[in-house]
């Protein structure tokens, strides 16, 4: 018998979102940012294997591409999915599933990626600008990363602008068909949630080893829901952390979570 | 016919208020060589439409810019465009900000000789209620409605590419073309630089027409201009210039920053950039970005 491997809450998580893409079937699994690009890796290289990716730039592959330093041509393409083509082949088609990094995200689980406080015109903070979100969210299956949840992140009331599209009745503009609005998993330092309860609200469903729901409602801005039973988050597996190990050589993945604390076993 | 031009010529053929499109994807393929000519002109109030990457914080903070169309604005690997964000917390430009498809959506509204195209994608976002856009009901059964995305119109596009032709024959030799087509069939002249201009392309590189990106009807003027796209990417060729990003980031947060880079980057002219910038041979030789 081996010993149990040890893992940081980082492995934890990413072995926790990996789920978000199970069964999901030919489409392409966007992972945006080290922890969600590792997650999606995982999932086509365990209980997935039909998923799709790309190498980051122009091309799908079969074979998750590591991240970091590499050589150029490492990758092996086996498809082409260049920017040209993404709205009309993945996004528009709603073959994708996204998981990203909302700098904001309310009860409704619409996000903000724009600019924060301040107004349109002239904005505090400005950031990226809206990018894909309006669209991807409108279109096909999303799913979001926070590694410090915080009250910032899930903010009281609504986001500052509204990037994506949640479930936000007010929102639902008549006559406009958002059948295709589909939030899976949030993954967070403290708990993974959905998008379950009543009328799309955030349910926590799974809380990491040794945190506590009332923990959880304390570092959210908005009142939220607990799935009948919460189940604790589980421990990687050898096989998956070998996994994880070879698609980050270089070790990424200990930036993610402040001071890359150790995973805790349940 | 001989589309060729000097960089002189293509600026002059500018006027203020014009609404130009840059071609490109952020950091990529950005032809960097005619904004810099732009940066040098007198010519003022544009409005640009822009996957933005550095291009457009340069032209914010030299005071081009009098509206903003764009989808984001990233260096990628400097994830904030710092004079872009400088601009717009200093409320001082005009902006519609889009959906990236709706972007490329708008463009190919105007490539049609649409005066829109209807999607899904903006509504139930506050780049809907920002942007002001319209709806149109489907006037088949199903009766949905949905976001008109009006025409973006060009009076003129750039585009960096690797060859050119006299005749405006045109080769993006790269894996990804972004909407550069796009932006050329959406605007009234076309402006393209490229890497090598040549006389005849079927004479010079038949073997690679597949990279002709968009007809030569689209192309009204070519410039020569030899590593052009620097400080962004032109894959195969050469990658970014990520330190020289860093530093023209950096500079954002110095005192005349901006009027430094101007002046001793920028440069008066085109001739003396690349070696401003490290010399010929060591843009050539930056690698390729690994994603």
């Amino acid at each position: 018998m081996t010993t149990a491997p040890e893992f940081t809450l980082c492995e934890q998580l990413i072995v926790a979102a990996s789920e978000a893409w199970r069964s999901n079937g030919e489409l392409v699994a966007t992972g945006i940012g080290p922890a969600p690009r590792l997650a999606a890796g995982l999932a086509k290289l365990t209980h997935t294997p039909e998923l799709m990716m790309t190498d980051g730039e122009a091309f799908l592959v079969e074979d998750p591409v590591p991240l970091g330093p590499r050589g150029y041509d490492d990758r092996k393409a086996a498809g082409y999915l260049p920017f040209s083509r993404f709205f009309d082949a993945a996004v528009w088609s709603g073959k994708r599933h996204a998981m990203v990094t909302p700098s904001q995200i309310d009860r409704f689980g619409q996000t903000n990626i724009s600019y924060l406080g301040g107004t349109y015109d002239q904005p505090k903070v400005q950031m990226l600008g809206a990018r894909g979100f309006p669209g991807n969210s409108i279109c096909h299956i999303n799913s979001m990363f926070v590694p410090a949840h915080s009250k910032r992140v899930f903010v009281e009331g609504e986001v500052d602008m509204v990037s994506s599209v949640g479930y936000n009745p007010a929102r639902r503009t008549p006559g406009v068909n958002f059948s295709r609005v589909d939030l899976r998993l949030i993954v967070t330092d403290l708990c993974v949630m959905d998008f379950g309860a009543a009328d799309n609200a955030i349910r926590v469903v799974m809380l990491h080893p040794g945190v506590t729901f009332d923990q959880v409602q304390e570092a959210t801005g908005f009142a939220l829901e607990a799935a009948g039973e919460i189940k604790t988050t589980p421990a990687p597996t050898a096989e998956q952390l070998a996994i994880i190990a070879r698609l980050d050589p270089h070790g990424l993945r200990a930036g993610v979570i402040k001071d890359n604390p150790a995973g805790k076993r349940s | 016919m001989n589309k060729q031009l000097t960089i002189e010529e293509f600026v002059a053929s500018l006027k203020s208020g014009m609404t130009i499109g840059i071609a490109g994807w952020g950091p990529r393929r950005k032809p960097m060589a005619l904004v810099r000519a732009i940066l040098r002109s007198d010519l003022t109030d544009l409005t640009i439409v822009a996957y933005g990457g550095p291009e457009v914080g340069m032209l914010c903070a030299a005071g081009k810019v009098k509206k903003l169309i764009f989808g984001f604005v990233s260096m990628d690997a400097i994830p904030l465009e710092p004079y872009f964000r400088k601009a717009r917390e200093a409320g001082t430009l005009d902006i519609l900000e889009l959906d990236e498809g709706m972007l490329q959506w708008g463009l190919k509204a105007a490539a049609f000789r649409l005066p829109f195209l209807p999607t899904h994608v903006g509504l139930g976002t506050d780049v809907m209620t920002h942007g002001g856009f319209k709806t149109v009901q489907s006037p088949y059964d199903d009766g949905e409605v949905l976001l008109a995305m009006p025409a973006l119109k060009l009076d003129a596009a750039l585009l960096h590419v690797h060859r050119a032709d006299k005749l405006g024959n045109i080769q993006a030799l790269g894996p990804d073309t972004y909407y550069d087509e796009w932006f050329a069939r959406a605007a009234d002249k076309t402006f393209v630089s490229a890497e090598e201009v040549v006389d005849r392309m079927d004479h010079s590189y038949p073997e690679d027409a597949r990279a002709n990106i968009v007809e030569r009807c689209f192309v009204h003027g070519v410039v020569e201009a030899p590593l052009g796209a620097h400080p962004t990417s032109m894959p195969p060729s050469y990658g970014w210039d990520m330190k020289h990003l860093k530093a023209y980031a950096d500079s954002a947060r110095e005192d005349g920053g901006w009027d430094r880079y101007l002046a001793d980057t920028i440069g008066a002219d085109e001739a003396g950039y690349l070696d401003r910038v490290g010399g010929k041979d060591a843009v050539a030789a930056l690698p390729l970005p690994i994603f």
